[in-house]
Parts: C-alpha cells; structure tokens; sequence
C-alpha cells in the first residue's frame, strides 16, 4: 500500500494540474480532462495500474458547475493497490470526455453504459450505442432531472406500440421508491416496499406539518 | 320376458365402438390436457419453473411437461419475470408467433404487475402488452403455485365454447 500512496504525489510532480481527491478508501486525484488519457497512461504504465476496474460519471446536480465528473478506478494487479481518477466535464449541457478504449479494451463498455445513463459522450469511441436502454430512447435515467418513474415515451418497437397501445409509462410510485431494507431483522419488514403509504397517485402527499 | 337393465356403464358388445359426446367436451380435454408451454423464463421466477418440470413436483402429470422453445409450437406462454421494455416488443412479438388458440400465465409479481420494480425500465405488468389468463402472486412463486395455475388454466379451457369458436373461425 506505500507505494500506491505515493501514486498521487508522483502524478501531482509529473503532472501540475492534478490535484489531490478526497477520499474515504483508496488514493484519489482530480485531474484536467484535457491530461485524463496522459494520466492514466503514466498509471497504467509507470505505475503498473494494469487493470481497469470500473468508468463512470456522476451528475451532481441541475444546477452544478461542473456538473458532470467521470471517474476510472485502476487496480494494480502487482501492488495490489486502487486508485481513483475523477475528471470534471467542462460542458455542463453536453459532455464530453476522451475514451480510455485505447488503454484498457474493458472501457468500451463502461463507457457505453455511462453514455447511456448519464449522456456523457466519449470522444473516439469505437462504438458509441446505448447498452441498457434502447436505441433511440431520448433520456438519460440516471442525470438528477430524470424522475425514478420515467417520463412517457414510446415502446422500442413502434409497430408493437401501435398494436398494443403501450408506451413506457411512468412507473406508478405509491408511496416513494420501492426499497428494501437490508439488516432488518424483520423479514416482512426488510422486503422492498413503499416508506411512506400515506400517498399515492390518485391521492396527494398529506402537506407536513 | 323384460330384463332387469343392469347396465351402468358402456357396454361395446351392446353399442358397437361409438361413444357420444360433445365436441366442446372433447376437444376442450383434448387441449387442456397437452398444454404445451412456451418458457418465456426472464428472471428468477424461471428458475422456479425449471423447477416445476423436474420429479419433485412433475408438470407432466398435467400434460404439461413439454416445453417448446419455438413459438409455433406451443400453446400457453408463461411469462416467468421481469419484462422490460427493452424486451416487451419481443414478448409480444413471440405471442403473436404462436398458433390459435393460445393461453398467457403471468407468473409472479413482476410479470403480473410490475412488482418491486417501480421503474422507468419495466413494464409494469405483462398485460400491457399481451391478454393475461392466469396470474400468479408471489416472488417467486413456488411451483405449487405455477401447478395451480395450471389447474385453474385447465378448468377456463375447459369452460370455452370450443366448437362454436372453431366453426366461427373456419
């Protein structure tokens, strides 16, 4: 683990931009997205970052700037040590962000299910599809303006659509996000179900006192 | 000389081999007997009807035992799970496959109605999409439960105006 602390140091003297993340686990570092690729080219082969965890986004917020940071986690399958890379988005209505394709082959498809969820675009990525949600689906389920229940669209198929009359409804939320509650003792109590009933969608939420 | 009539039951030596009927009767048993299913197994609830075709519980004593993976050739498709609406086309698309007439178990809370999956990804209950003749509560049910529904399958087959709907539709 010493060495992997000493990851940040070294990358901030490589590179200057970069500055030390919070974190409550494993070393972490916010870099420009301009120097993403650099950075993680130096980890993957100065440091021996082989391995390439996980892509992912996060939107913190409608009226956030940055709103958008993608994050690459990296093991190293030698030190056996994580590091966490954060980079923040510069366009906050249309991210964008470079492909790590070209490093790790497993960034495809994170980074297709990032595009999906979050709209983040990454710039020469071989294949930019949505993986989850169908294509040609409009939205991206998982920015902060999306509601859990989603928003009316029509079906995938549109001849299906027509013959059944079905579109993606909202999800019918009677009394809040369906969730379970894991380490309850209680099994009726720890099964998914509404927190709060005292609502639904024919009768509105009681005002609080 | 008039002779008691002792006979209960037919008599071929009497009668000749001819047995009277109603066609309704006959081919309502004839189709509710060898209900061939189309395992539409999405999520776990197909596991659970894996289940129900091995020894322990024995679909086959119902007729029912053998699955077709081919819509042509089946004639009940048992939802068993999760249907999003990425797979909610191809669902009704494998529906519209199979050959009249045709019957629909919504096995579980998920194909019956979205279960705990209140979400922009599910369809929140088969029946959106497809007509549903038998639900099945529970997640998942066990397969006692898909059994009933089969039994209880069986007994709306057996209620249908089979003939009149055969000659309606020649």
């Amino acid at each position: 683990m010493t060495a992997s602390a000493d990851v940040t140091a070294t990358l901030q003297g490589k590179f200057p931009q970069t500055t030390p993340r919070a974190s409550g686990d494993h070393p972490a570092i916010n870099v420009p997205l301009s120097e993403a690729v650099a950075v993680l080219t130096s980890l993957r082969d100065e440091h021996a970052f082989d391995f390439l965890v996980d892509v992912t986004g996060a939107d913190w917020g409608v009226d956030a700037s940055p709103r958008f940071t993608v994050f690459w986690h990296l093991f190293s399958t030698t030190s056996h040590a994580y590091v966490r890379v954060a980079a923040d988005c510069t366009n906050d209505t249309d991210p964008v962000a470079p492909t790590a394709c070209d490093l790790w082959p497993a960034a495809n498809w994170h980074e297709r299910e990032t595009y999906d969820l979050l709209g983040i675009k990454f710039s020469q990525h071989p294949d930019l599809r949505r993986i989850l949600m169908w294509d040609g689906y409009p939205y991206h389920p998982l920015r902060k303006d999306f509601p859990l229940a989603g928003i009316d669209t029509p079906l995938p198929d549109l001849e299906v659509g027509e013959i059944t009359k079905a579109t993606a409804k909202p999800a019918p939320m009677v009394g809040g996000p369906f969730v379970a509650s894991p380490g309850e003792i209680n099994l009726t109590e720890a099964e998914p179900r509404a927190k709060d009933e005292s609502w639904t969608e024919r009768r509105e939420k009681p005002a609080s006192e | 000389m008039v002779s008691a009539n002792n006979e209960l039951a037919y008599n071929t030596k009497i009668e000749g081999e001819v047995i009277v009927t109603k066609a309704d009767a006959v081919i309502n048993w004839l189709r509710s007997s060898s209900i061939w299913p189309m395992p539409m197994g999405l999520a776990c609830c197909g596991i659970e009807l894996m289940a129900s075709g091995n020894s322990q519980f024995d679909i086959a004593r119902f007729g029912a035992e053998v699955m077709r993976f081919s819509p042509r050739q089946s004639d009940c498709m048992i939802v068993a799970g999760t249907v999003t609406y990425k797979m909610a086309p191809h669902v009704r698309r494998i529906y519209d496959q199979m050959a009249e007439p045709k019957w629909v178990i919504a096995m579980g809370a998920c194909a019956s109605s979205g279960g705990m999956y209140r979400s922009y990804a599910t369809l929140q209950g088969v029946d959106k999409i497809i007509p549903v003749d038998v639900y099945v509560s529970g997640c998942p049910p066990r397969p006692e439960a898909l059994l009933d529904a089969l039994i209880k399958m069986q007994a709306k087959i057996r209620r249908e105006p089979a003939a009149r709907n055969l000659m309606a539709s020649a």
